[in-house]
């Protein structure tokens, strides 16, 4: 549960930080002549954004618990590492440039270019269609090799986290078609670079997430430092 | 001006004016009251599923307590029957009843409103958030129907039993009931998006987050927590289908069933356990910190009274939060946890005490030398107030873990939870209910059944608990269908689960009291204008009551004070509302109101 706590940790921190700046210095009973005296009412960020933000904590949440999970169950004796499907390597290259792609795209949509946009999310599609294919050829190769699901606890851990990830890619791919829908469609420039910054934010944690993944799943020599040097709740 | 348009993402200040095409607009019956995106009305729909599902739970408790009270005197209940009422009973009360009740009632019915806003920020997915919740609960309604019944596997589903052959609902019953968590849990935090975004985003001008009601606080926090806190029974429920359905081992150890060697191997059920009461415990106070919220609310309101110490009871929530995610291997004493572990949740479970306590006196406090006018949902925050204290204290026993190694499968448990989460958070469901009807009917419940109501409730449900603790001192076991002859339970332990058993019978028909009151009420009650109690919050404002789409007419309001301004000196009222401008508060002499 380290992991997990560390997140939440982290979090706690964030709200913390944040309601001090809310409740430091403000006197809740004094009523202001003017609404426009204290601050509120007023806010920088869109409620699409902020909602991507719960959302990725919650995601974070998510995955943190898995991983916690696997931390548990790494550390006994019975522990059987799996072979590395070398493919993983190309997945990631390619889950990599899904996502500089998408942030390509970002950078078209703030420039106000449709066209690039149209391309850039061509591409960053195409890419994440290629990375979630690559992971069905990935369980199909260790499924051959006589790895099967059922087969033994790393096993089980590697087929449910790629699984749990790719289908957070897939949730991602039905936004990007929704954008992709704006994008040749009339939607405002506005909302065309909302959703594409919405989508590159979402194709970021994504990658993080599988980076994360695929060092504690795939290299046990690290999945057991972070896993086993922590206080074994 | 950007115009803010409720079901869209693109824009984000709140104007004063909205235009009328702008709303979601619904033309037909069903739009308005079926597919409905109005968050009122999707209030009104997650109330009534959640009610109607707690009343089969609660006819589930009545069983389970006639068997207890009345040892096979009845032959429909049999063991495993037993073992399902009391599993079933569990999960709906705490899962499909209160959490539904609390975030998807309350809080779309009220988070709009108190923060002066038109609506929730994507009226859309919150529809589909009670759509999926109304689906989850017809998967667990289903269960009772399926072969071999529902799961009888205790509300925490504790692997390996809960999916062995030979648990009560172990092929069918068990898939339904985690397949309708993982529903419960999709819908959810589609509706728990929704309230945090709208309550950061939607808010009036004026209304800071300092300003909010202490409703709106308890409600934010704890969805933040259910947010959180729901991934960890979502990943164990995937987890344990996986073992069920398609033979891993996550869950399930090496382990001989009835003679056979099943094909699982070196699964950890302790890491079930861990990842449930990373749940579970964050859940008690999603349960527990809206009513904390409402509670504040109604307590100074009705004690014509400004909350005491506002900030610290916004800290206090907040903290309590926090700390809710460090304390729940105290829930595990028994699994055969490291003592040194042990004694670190020991502490933090003792260290959320203190924010507790500092809400408790806060209450108190408000309480305090206040105009306290002893109104129905008064009466049932004052019931809160005791009952929660009371449920509090064992809480302090049970956490120590030498107290809690030799009370933990007594009934001293079974009271000590259904005080603090069960008892508690529906009696301030109750006042809630009285107080905030007059708005979604526009007419008063009836004061006299509602005082009926109150007192059979509250005094009954202490003739239930009270004597429980004493039998969990006795050692009388939970989750038992029969006990037996034991030399350590006295005959006269007997008589005191009959007596228990009536007292839960009595409370449970006298909520049919309060069902004939809902009902009456909204036909033949008296009218209630549109802000009977006097009350100060946005919620009371509008324009019409009930309110209707969009909430506040053509302006928004504007916030100019916090919610509790009360009995504030040399004003002409004893309560000033939350939109009045310092320069309209009419002065001099008082006029009690």
């Amino acid at each position: 549960m380290t992991v997990t706590l560390l997140f939440l940790a982290l979090l706690m921190g964030a709200v913390v930080w944040w309601l001090l700046k809310q409740s430091i210095n403000v006197q809740p009973w004094v009523a202001h002549a003017h609404a426009q005296d204290v601050h509120g009412g007023v806010f920088p960020r869109q409620p699409a954004t902020t909602a991507l933000v719960v959302f990725l904590a919650v995601a974070t949440s998510l995955f943190a618990l898995f991983i916690s999970a696997y931390a548990m169950r790494i550390r006994y004796l019975d522990w059987s590492p799996l072979p590395q499907p070398r493919l993983l390597t190309l997945n990631t290259a390619i889950l990599i440039m899904a996502s500089i792609a998408m942030e390509w795209t970002a950078f078209a949509a703030h420039r106000g270019d449709r066209p690039g946009v149209r391309r850039g999310l061509a591409v960053a599609g195409a890419l994440t269609l290629g990375f979630v294919s690559g992971q069905l050829v990935v369980w199909k190769q260790l499924s051959d090799a006589g790895f099967p699901l059922a087969t033994s606890a790393a096993t089980a851990f590697f087929y449910l986290l790629t699984a749990v990830h790719g289908l957070h890619v897939l949730g991602g791919l039905v936004a990007w078609s929704r954008t992709l829908v704006r994008a040749w469609g009339g939607a405002t420039a506005d909302r065309l670079r909302l959703g594409v910054q919405l989508c590159a934010i979402y194709w970021h944690f994504l990658l993080v997430v599988w980076l994360v993944l695929l060092a504690v799943l795939v290299s046990n020599d690290i999945g057991l430092a972070i896993c086993s040097s922590t206080v074994s709740l | 001006m950007p115009t803010y348009v409720a079901h869209d993402e693109s824009d984000y200040a709140p104007p004063t004016e909205v235009a009328e095409v702008e709303l979601y607009h619904p033309k037909t019956f069903i739009g308005k009251y079926v597919w409905s995106q109005d968050a009122k009305v999707i209030a009104i729909q997650y109330a009534v599923t959640a009610i109607a599902i707690g009343l089969v739970a609660l006819v589930l408790s009545w069983l389970m307590r006639l068997q207890l009270g009345f040892p096979n005197r009845f032959a429909f209940i049999n063991p495993s029957n037993y073992l399902q009422f009391v599993s079933m009973h569990g999960m709906i009360m705490v899962v499909y009843l209160l959490t539904a009740l609390f975030l998807g009632g309350f809080g779309n019915y009220l988070i709009p409103l108190m923060i002066g806003a038109r609506d929730m920020v994507f009226p859309y997915v919150n529809m589909l958030s009670y759509w999926v919740y109304l689906f989850a609960v017809l998967l667990l309604v289903a269960s009772f129907f399926v072969p071999g019944g529902p799961t009888g596997a205790g509300w925490t589903l504790y692997p390996p039993q809960a999916i062995l052959d030979g648990t009560p609902g172990a092929s069918w019953g068990i898939i339904l009931m985690l397949v309708s968590l993982a529903f419960f849990i999709i819908g959810f935090t589609m509706g728990g998006l929704n309230y945090v975004v709208t309550v950061l985003q939607a808010r009036a001008r004026g209304m800071t987050m300092m300003r909010l009601p202490l409703t709106i606080w308890g409600i934010f926090m704890a969805t933040i927590l259910a947010l959180l806190a729901f991934p960890a029974l979502f990943v164990s429920a995937i987890m344990m289908i996986l073992d069920l359905t398609l033979g891993t081992s996550f869950f399930m150890p090496a382990i001989v069933s009835k003679g056979q060697a099943l094909s699982h191997d070196g699964g950890s059920p302790v890491l079930f356990q861990h990842l449930f009461w990373f749940f579970g415990h964050p859940e008690v106070y999603i349960v527990a910190l809206p009513a904390f919220g409402i509670v504040s609310d109604l307590i100074s309101t009705h004690a014509r009274k400004n909350i005491f110490g506002y900030r610290m009871m916004v800290w206090a929530i907040v903290a309590i939060g926090g700390l809710s995610f460090i304390v729940w291997a105290h829930h595990m004493y028994v699994s055969g946890m490291n003592p040194y572990f042990g004694f670190f949740f020991a502490t933090t479970t003792l260290i959320i005490a203190i924010p507790t306590a500092i809400k408790v006196y806060n209450w108190v406090l408000t309480l305090w030398r206040g105009d306290i006018h002893f109104s129905v949902p008064m009466l049932f925050a004052i019931g809160f107030i005791f009952t929660f204290v009371n449920g509090g204290l064992t809480g302090l026993f049970l956490g120590n873990v030498v107290v809690d190694l030799p009370l933990s499968d007594t009934m001293f448990v079974v009271a000590h939870f259904h005080m603090v989460m069960a008892i508690a958070p529906i009696l301030v469901v109750f006042g809630a209910i009285y107080h905030w009807y007059p708005k979604i009917t526009g007419r008063m419940l009836d004061d006299t059944l509602g005082r009926i109501h109150f007192w059979i409730t509250f005094v009954g449900s202490y003739a239930i608990y009270y004597p429980m603790h004493y039998l969990g001192f006795m050692g009388v076991p939970r989750r038992y269908y029969a006990i037996g002859g034991t030399n350590f339970i006295p005959e006269s332990a007997q008589s005191l689960n009959a007596a228990i058993t009536i007292a839960a019978l009595v409370v449970g028909v006298a909520q049919l009291l309060f069902l004939y009151n809902l009902v009456r009420s909204y036909y033949k009650g008296k009218p209630s204008g549109g802000n009977p109690w006097n009350a100060t919050s946005l919620e009371w404002m509008t324009p019409e009551t009930p309110p209707t789409h969009g909430n506040f007419g053509k302006d928004l309001p504007v916030v100019y004070r916090w919610a509790y301004d009360f009995s504030v000196p040399g004003v002409r009222h004893d309560f000033i509302p939350q939109n009045v401008p310092p320069s309209d508060v009419p002065t001099g002499g008082w006029v009690k109101s």
